[in-house]
């Protein structure tokens, strides 16, 4: 159905205007306010021993969220995929669930548990080992609205591809952990690295679930996204600005990786290839 | 909250899963297990469950729990606390108002990246996924900077009603569009010009023909985006001023609950938010399971 | 006796997929596994490989007990219907795989995957991913990688399903040359009778998860043990209650239909009736022949169906030629016992 040209246009222009204000527009007004003095204000923000702790703060959180992740991601989707144990079917299905739990409900759940006069929080506190208000508590919140995100690319390459090369590999000789070295974890290899890409996102910019676990202490456990709410309510616009535009700016660029990857994966054919090769037939190609 | 990776045909796989009532039927070419668990997967499988129980299961169930320690009348006296019930009614209705909007714009959206071609398209496709990638405090200040105090277009929502639902909007954005998108790219063109050669307007092909297939993949998507709405709190910090009974939402209320020491009231909403969530995931996996089925 | 297998039951659910089944595979033959889908062929073939553990039963290759031996300490070679080629690892890689696994020295490597892939006829594609081939080439390479660890027993589960007609004919003469040359024992598995009998030395045909008969091409066309056998090897037609072969069937054309015929109630006698239908199909032609309660299909040269003037409304008396294989047809279904 080939509309008429100016219908065309008149929605491309409605489009384009609804995502331009809505989105386009302000994300660029963010970046012009934060160098609207030039480099001064990030010169100034990162001079601030505070905005340096929780930058570090946000990258330890991260890089262990992602280590969790991955490790975790990697097995429960194999786990899921290929074997079979009861309660299989309702695993699968809670394990989407992070995914829609507001943030604000996750950090409460956590601080139930693991709060001073939570379940566990008191035992654990005695044992002289604290999880709310402390580093500890910050990395369990973005872990669990993390942690669909490498699952979630993973299982579909893992259940596309089938058994037979696992299998093939078993019948010359190999034995479970070397067929998942090096048949089964090449294959899933750029799943792994768009799950993880997509879990340092998500771990960077974490702020409601972080907020009610990590008792937002300066120079403790305040993250990077706690600090440029503070700051921003504090009237210290310049580092507000300065910080969020770091944050956006890894943030994006994680997702504009994936989705370049992702459309190359898509379209083997502009991968690079070795050079010289008869191009298959139609018949001769299968999926 | 993955938007991107939400609801694409392929990824639907695992919902489907194996069904165990179906008799069994003898695995063809590239079966995927079931493996045996062995004494390693096994040990897998127990680590990974009291991970995944230490992390999500035991908290989410705490919420529960603390909410029936106070019983019904409890429930009741706390989300039916004025200031409560005002921002859940807020947070709600909002939320709808925003996945009507998105239900038509994220259609639309989808309809002109699937079916235009115009320079300046990938921009657009990056324009997309940004709300998904941006933290939502930032998302907040991004709102700020056009729409508050001292944007260039004079307007200024901040501390109304208007703010809480422009930053649901400016969050939900990917949902209905990511959702669509390849329903829409997969669609048969040959369908359309059927209906068009049986003498069906545009009009009437998009209504009759395409809608219709595109509507649980509208449906999902809508879901998703109301479930990202309500549970929604970083974005609005900084834009809605959190004012009592005016643009407070259910989240800030839950944090205000817990701050003040009543986990109680805290777990109550919580519970509230919580029981829409399931809810959309079960909505969501009945409708793939339907379009697996239809195939 | 190369492969044993003895008394294997397996099921999925409650799915029968192999019941109490025993045969014996003999050293250096080509083997065929024929019969429809689903019939267990491939289970068997799985279970022999190790893929997948039979519920009781054993397992016997080279006089070595394998039932509880893991897949990959069976030494076989295994080939799949679709190839389950190493994506990310070029042609020589996967051709190397088994030998890399068992730590062989790499010049030893090198040597023997050169010598496969020349035996493939790959050896201009070593460098090659799998994604750069057709087909048929990797197949050969599945072939190949399957070689390589010079397994005991090579298995190939429908080796040529996935690939067009054309491909699928020069894959099967080139299997059979290549089994000439090196005589491994070979068990492969196929529902296309044609290919089973083109080229296995033995066919086991299987069906319903149970043997129905082991035997040369030749024992099972011209002597099949039932009518299954007989229907899935070919054509068939039933005639006075037997499975015939149409191009088996005598005609002799009568003045008029006897008004009561006795002998058409003997089992396989002659039956009488009257041609309804014809039909040429270039040099054959194809005759219908309503006969009592059965439509028997009849086939004939031209030159005959000219002598015998067959055409529509011709009454014939048909017998089953002399020396032509029969089997008994199975009961009609609205004799069968209620259930």
């Amino acid at each position: 159905m080939d509309s008429s040209p100016w219908v065309r246009r008149t929605l491309r222009a409605v489009v384009v205007v609804y995502l331009v204000l809505l989105v386009g527009w302000p994300v660029s007004l963010v970046a012009k306010n934060a160098f609207a003095d030039g480099l001064e204000t990030f010169q100034r923000a990162f001079a601030d021993p505070s905005v340096l702790f929780a930058l570090q703060l946000t990258a330890a959180v991260a890089v262990q969220v992602v280590l969790l992740s991955t490790v975790f991601g990697v097995g429960i989707s194999l786990l899921v995929v290929r074997y079979d144990f009861p309660g299989k079917a309702l695993l699968n299905a809670l394990l989407d669930l992070p995914l829609s739990v507001s943030p604000i409900v996750v950090g409460l759940a956590l601080v139930l548990v693991y709060g001073k006069n939570g379940w566990f929080g008191g035992a654990l506190e005695e044992a002289g080992f604290r999880v709310i208000f402390a580093p500890p508590g910050i990395v369990l919140a973005t872990a669990f609205v993390c942690l669909p995100l490498v699952i979630r690319e993973i299982v579909p390459v893992l259940t596309e591809l089938g058994t037979d090369e696992e299998l093939a590999a078993t019948s010359l000789g190999a034995s479970r952990f070397q067929t998942f070295r090096r048949i089964t974890l090449p294959a899933i290899k750029w799943a792994v690295v768009y799950g993880v890409v997509l879990t340092l996102a998500r771990a960077l910019g974490e702020f409601g679930a972080v907020k009610v676990v990590s008792g937002n202490f300066e120079g403790r456990t305040q993250t990077s996204t706690l600090l440029v709410e503070q700051r921003y309510q504090d009237f210290e616009q310049g580092t507000a600005y300065a910080v969020a535009f770091l944050l956006a700016s890894v943030s994006v660029a994680c997702i504009v990786a994936v989705t370049l990857l992702r459309s190359d994966d898509a379209a083997p054919a502009r991968r690079p290839a070795r050079p010289a090769t008869r191009p298959a037939t139609p018949s001769e190609v299968d999926a | 909250m993955s938007p991107t990776l939400a609801e694409r045909p392929g990824r639907t796989a695992r919902e489907r899963g194996p069904a165990p009532a179906a008799p069994a039927r003898r695995r063809r070419r590239t079966p995927n297990g079931p493996y045996r668990l062995t004494a390693t997967s096994g040990l897998g499988l127990g680590v990974a469950l009291l991970w995944f129980s230490a992390l999500a299961l035991v908290p989410l169930l705490a919420v529960l729990v603390e909410t029936s320690a106070g019983g019904w009348p409890a429930f009741v006296a706390a989300v039916t606390q004025p200031q409560t019930a005002a921002a859940l009614t807020l947070t709600v209705t909002q939320a709808l108002a925003v996945t009507a909007v998105n239900v038509v714009m994220g259609t639309l959206v989808a309809w002109v990246l699937v079916r235009d071609r115009f320079p300046g398209k990938r921009l657009l496709e990056v324009l997309i996924d940004i709300p998904f990638a941006l933290p939502t405090i930032v998302a907040g200040l991004v709102l700020l900077a056009l729409y508050g105090p001292s944007g260039p277009l004079g307007i200024d929502v901040a501390n109304t009603r208007a703010a809480v639902f422009l930053a649901f909007c400016f969050v939900t954005l990917p949902f209905v569009v990511r959702s669509v998108q390849p329903v829409l790219a997969e669609l048969d063109r040959d369908v359309e010009e059927a209906a068009a050669s049986l003498g069906a307007t545009r009009f009437t092909t998009f209504r009759r023909v395409v809608l219709p297939a595109l509507a649980p993949a509208i449906t999902a998507g809508a879901a998703l985006s109301f479930a990202r709405a309500i549970s929604e709190y970083g974005a609005l910090v900084l834009l809605s001023g959190n004012l009592p009974m005016r643009t407070e939402v259910g989240s800030v209320r839950i944090l205000s609950y817990l701050e003040n020491g009543q986990p109680e009231q805290a777990a109550a909403v919580a519970s509230v938010l919580l029981l829409v969530s399931l809810l959309v995931i079960a909505t969501i996996q009945l409708l793939q399971r339907k379009v697996a089925r239809r195939g | 006796m190369s492969i044993e297998i003895r008394n294997v039951r397996k099921t999925f659910g409650d799915f029968v997929a192999l019941d109490d089944v025993s045969v014996s595979v003999p050293t250096g033959r080509l083997t065929a596994l024929l019969g429809p889908s689903g019939g267990g062929k491939s289970t068997l073939l799985r279970v022999v490989a190790g893929l997948e553990v039979p519920d009781s039963g054993a397992i016997e290759i080279e006089g070595r007990d394998a039932t509880n031996l893991p897949a990959r300490r069976r030494n076989v070679g295994f080939v799949f219907q679709h190839y389950a080629a190493f994506k990310h690892l070029s042609v020589a890689r996967n051709v190397a795989f088994g030998l890399e696994i068992r730590r062989t020295p790499k010049a030893e490597i090198a040597e023997r995957v050169d010598e496969l892939l020349r035996l493939v006829h790959l050896e201009s594609f070593a460098h090659r991913l799998p994604s750069q081939l057709s087909g048929g080439q990797r197949q050969r390479m599945a072939l190949a990688r399957a070689l390589a660890i010079r397994p005991s027993v090579l298995l190939l589960d429908e080796p040529f399903g996935a690939l067009d007609a054309k491909v699928r004919k020069e894959l099967r003469d080139w299997l059979r040359r290549l089994h000439d040359e090196i005589p491994v024992t070979t068990v492969f598995v196929t529902h296309d009778q044609e290919e089973a009998l083109e080229v296995a030395d033995e066919i086991v045909v299987v069906n319903e998860g149970r043997i129905e008969q082991v035997g040369t091409p030749d024992d099972l066309y011209d002597r099949p043990a039932n009518d299954f056998v007989m229907g899935f090897l070919g054509p068939v037609t039933r005639l006075g209650g037997v499975l015939v072969r149409p191009h088996d069937v005598h005609v002799e054309v009568l003045a008029s239909v006897p008004a009561s015929d006795d002998a058409s109630s003997r089992p396989g006698g002659p039956v009488t009736g009257v041609v309804t239908r014809t039909t040429r199909v270039g040099f054959e032609v194809r005759a219908e022949v309503s006969a009592g309660d059965e439509v028997v299909s009849v086939v004939v040269t031209r030159a005959e169906a000219r002598t015998l003037g067959l055409a529509a409304g011709v009454a014939v008396r048909l017998a089953p030629a002399q020396g032509a294989p029969t089997a008994p047809a199975a009961e009609p279904v609205a004799a069968a016992a209620p259930a």
